[in-house]
Parts: structure tokens; C-alpha cells; sequence
């Protein structure tokens, strides 16, 4: 355990050495806020609640997250200190798993510093803060899952365009599932996939989370999710770290 | 094999590894004691940075295995990477960190805490010259220093098996000759394996030489043997004819 927070210590002040960080926070903010104030009519619609902004958070995340994650191993294996890291005494889950809660956590970070937005609906109304609280839980999974997913991909090739660009594709087939298109589509054609298709989709799951309702089998969603992709992340860097 | 034998850290055995139809290393076996300084050759492409690269278990062998301090680097690869000193090919850190912080973090991988990790990250900074760039990140030193802090994090933790790739690469004459000082004066305690090419190193600091062409071991002697198989009796020459075939080196 040691180990690993050790490398998600080292990989989270990386982000911070780099432009990396304030980008990455700064467009997400200003995205954040753009999208919840303009095109989500925040203060028209007269309702004291954060559903405007979590509506967005997939999106924006859909976005940024790949942005973040291309570079967990494609920018280890350009440097080549995949090879320094990975022959110090360490297995390979150790290492994803230390990048994964460094990425994670940065996310923390940037989804703490979107509290001007609670700040705001509070005092304009008397919302109701159990449902926000739940709408950030909702939002920290849904980032853990665009991250593992991201990692894996960028695992699976050295540059970091295709990593992005499949991640990004690989998470919205997964945000976009339980969309009516898709799923009277697959109804129509092979209905087994579309009651699959329902059940594995990310929005639905997180829009439990911003309804303030947290539940058990959407948290094992999660987990279940968070930790394939890990897992196949880990064979990835096996397989590939030499290449 | 006699219990005499002073006592074997790095085995080798049948180590094969194929890229496809390619076979950069071919059943390649060898066995390094302690106190020996293991000086390896061969022209670029040889397959020695893939042989090493399997013995630090970051390549899988297509066949054969390696045992570090008899700890096998594919069943056992967590514990045969504590016991080994690893200088990848090309010194690779993280540019954007200072020389201690790399250090620090080399250290903590390895398990160390408190007081006895600054004695450690004290030490190897020590050994290696870099006091003089302790703060400075990575990425603004020259390919020398560079080097010397890849040394450092392989030296860290006083492994008993050095493995460097090519340790005296982009230095000059002096920090070449302190390097070498530095792998003679820790050989009685470790079994130590360096690749080069420069040959001249070969005479300075290493008690037995092997030459690889092709993947395949076609010499394994001290330097004085291998000297005397042209009759120049220049390594230089011995090193053409062995990985060409040809006897009239320039």
C-alpha cells in the first residue's frame, strides 16, 4: 500500500510541476461555469438546485478526462522511465493503481474547486445540499470510470492522439448506451443487447447519484467498472511495456 | 560445480528472446559470481540491452529464464528487483523532478523511512558527485550528471547485483575514470555486470569479458585471454574478428 501512494504521491506533483494542472482546472471551470450558467439557464430556471452543472459534468469530463489520462503511460514509455519504474521492486498493479488514485485524486481537486457553484445556489435559495452531496459522489465515480478506461487505452499504444481518441470513444459508447437511439435500435434488431446496453451504460448510473439517490448496486457498478478497466490496464502494461 | 566456488548472484540460463522472426538474444547462458566485474560486448543490436533488460525483468524471456541471488526473475520478479541495481539504457528519470526528490521517491519504492532514507539518498548522492546539483531538476542537467543520477537511484540501496547499461555513456575523461573507481572500489562485495562499447573500459575495470554478436555468446574470458586470440593483442582487434570475422582491423 505504501508503495502505491508513494507513486500516486510522485505522479500528483508531476501534475502540478506541468502547465498540466492549471489547464486542465482553468478549462474546466471556465467550461463548468459557461455551460452551467448560459446553456443550462442556471438562474432562469428559478430552481435552487445544482442540476444544470451535473448535467454537464459527463460531458465536460467525456472532454477532459481522456486529456489527462493520455499521457499516464504513453509519456513513461516516450521518456523510456516505464523501464525505471516498472524494474524497481514494484508490480505492475502497484503502478496503476498509484497512477490511478494520483489522476483521481487531481480530479478531487478540480471538482473541489467548482464549490463557488454551492456557494452561489445557497445563497440564492435553500437547496437541498443531500442531493449536491450525492450529485459529487456521483460525479467522483463517474471520473474514476472516463480515468481507468483512459489509462487503460493509453497503456495500450505510445501515442498519445489514438490514446486520447480512444478513449474518448470508448467512454461515450459507454455514456451514450442507455439513449433511447441506441437502445430501440438495438431493441429492434438484438433485444438481449439492448436490456445490456441499458444495464451497462455510465449516464443512467450517475444520474441516480444527481436525483440525491445513492445505491448500493450502482456503487458496485462502479467498483465493477472502475476495476475491469484497471484490470485490463494492468495486462496492458504487461504486455506492452517493452514495446 | 564445487562448494569452493565463491558464491553465484546472477544465473542466466538458456535466455532467449524473439521479436517476431527475429532473435535478438539466442539461448544465451551465463552464471556471475561475486566480486566479478562482468564487462559485456558486442555491436549495437547484439542483444545485450535485451539481455539486460530480462535480467531486470522488464522483458519477458520468449524462453529461458535468469535468477538473481536465486530469486527468479519471472516467478519471482519483486524480489529479484530488490536485490538488483538497474542502470536502464540511456539513464531514463523524470525530467521535471530535482535530483533529491528523484531519489527520495527511488527510496521510498524501496521501502526506506525516516532518517535512514536521507542517509541513503545522503549517500548515493555522495558516491556519484551530485551534491553539487542536489535541487536542480533533471531535465537542466547535462548527459553526464544525467547518467550519475541513474547511477545513484541503481546504487541506492547497496544492492548485491549491479546490471548498468552502457554507465560511463556521454561522460568526460574524469567522471569516466570516477565511475570506474566507483565500480572497482564496490566489486569484492557485489557481482557487478556493465555494458560498452568502449573497450579500453574492458581492461580498467572488468575481470571477465563476454563478446555477444547476433544474440549468441561467442566469447567469455578475462580481458587478457581475449587479447591474445589476435595477434596484435589489441582488444580492439579481437572485438572485430569475434563480431565480424574479419582479421585486418585498421
Amino acid at each position: 500500500m505504501r508503495k502505491i501512494l508513494t507513486i500516486a504521491d510522485r505522479e500528483l506533483a508531476a501534475y502540478f510541476a506541468t502547465p498540466v494542472a492549471t489547464v486542465f482546472i482553468v478549462i474546466f471551470l471556465v467550461l463548468q461555469g459557461t455551460l452551467t450558467f448560459n446553456l443550462g439557464n442556471f438562474f432562469d430556471r428559478d430552481q435552487a438546485d445544482l442540476n444544470p452543472f451535473f448535467t454537464f459534468i459527463p460531458w465536460v469530463f467525456l472532454l477532459l478526462i481522456p486529456a489527462i489520462t493520455m499521457r499516464l503511460w504513453a509519456e513513461e514509455r516516450r521518456l523510456g522511465t516505464i523501464e525505471l519504474l516498472l524494474t524497481l521492486p514494484i508490480t505492475q498493479w502497484q503502478a496503476v493503481l498509484g497512477k490511478f488514485i494520483a489522476a483521481w485524486l487531481f480530479c478531487g481537486i478540480a471538482l473541489l474547486l467548482t464549490f463557488p457553484f454551492v456557494l452561489t445556489v445557497n445563497f440564492l435559495g435553500n437547496p437541498d445540499n443531500g442531493v449536491i452531496a450525492s450529485g459529487y459522489v456521483g460525479s467522483m465515480l463517474i471520473a474514476g470510470a472516463f480515468l481507468a478506461v483512459g489509462s487503460a487505452m493509453s497503456a495500450a499504444t505510445r501515442n498519445q492522439v489514438i490514446a486520447f481518441v480512444l478513449a474518448v470513444a470508448i467512454c461515450f459508447i459507454f455514456t451514450v448506451a442507455s439513449y433511447s437511439l441506441v437502445t430501440d435500435f438495438l431493441s429492434k434488431n438484438t433485444p438481449v443487447l439492448a436490456e445490456v446496453a441499458r444495464r451497462l451504460a455510465v449516464l443512467d448510473r450517475f444520474q441516480n447519484f444527481t436525483r440525491g439517490l445513492i445505491a448500493a448496486r450502482d456503487i458496485v457498478y462502479f467498483a465493477t467498472f472502475i476495476g475491469f478497466w484497471l484490470f485490463v490496464n494492468t495486462v496492458l502494461v504487461e504486455q506492452r511495456k517493452a514495446d | 560445480m564445487t562448494a569452493e566456488q565463491p558464491q553465484t548472484l546472477i544465473e542466466i540460463d538458456g535466455l532467449t528472446k524473439r521479436f517476431g522472426a527475429f532473435t535478438a538474444v539466442d539461448n544465451v547462458s551465463f552464471s556471475v559470481a561475486k566480486g566479478e566485474v562482468l564487462g559485456f560486448l558486442g555491436p549495437n543490436g547484439a542483444g545485450k540491452s535485451t539481455t539486460m533488460r530480462m535480467l531486470a525483468s522488464f522483458m519477458i524471456p520468449t524462453s529461458g529464464t535468469a535468477r538473481i541471488c536465486g530469486h527468479d526473475v519471472q516467478t519471482n520478479s519483486v524480489a529479484a528487483r530488490t536485490a538488483l541495481g538497474y542502470l536502464p539504457e540511456g539513464a531514463p528519470t523524470y525530467p521535471e523532478m530535482a535530483v533529491t526528490a528523484f531519489l527520495r521517491f527511488c527510496a521510498k519504492i524501496r521501502g526506506y523511512r525516516g532518517s535512514e532514507l536521507n542517509d541513503r539518498v545522503a549517500h548515493a548522492i555522495g558516491l556519484t558527485g551530485l551534491q553539487g546539483v542536489r535541487l536542480q531538476p533533471v531535465e537542466t542537467l547535462s548527459k553526464g550528471f544525467k547518467r550519475r543520477v541513474g547511477l545513484a537511484q541503481a546504487l541506492l540501496h547497496n544492492p548485491p547485483v549491479l546490471v548498468l547499461d552502457e554507465p560511463t555513456d556521454g561522460l568526460d575523461p574524469n567522471q569516466k575514470h570516477e565511475v570506474r573507481a566507483l565500480i572497482q572500489q564496490m566489486a569484492p562485495d557485489k557481482a557487478i555486470v556493465i555494458s560498452t562499447h568502449i573497450l579500453e573500459e574492458v581492461d580498467a575495470v572488468c575481470t571477465r569479458a563476454i563478446v555477444i554478436a547476433n544474440g549468441r555468446i561467442v566469447a567469455d574470458a578475462t580481458p587478457a585471454e581475449l587479447e591474445k586470440r589476435h595477434p596484435s593483442g589489441k582488444l580492439d582487434d579481437v572485438f572485430r574478428l569475434l563480431t565480424t570475422g574479419m582479421k585486418d582491423a585498421a
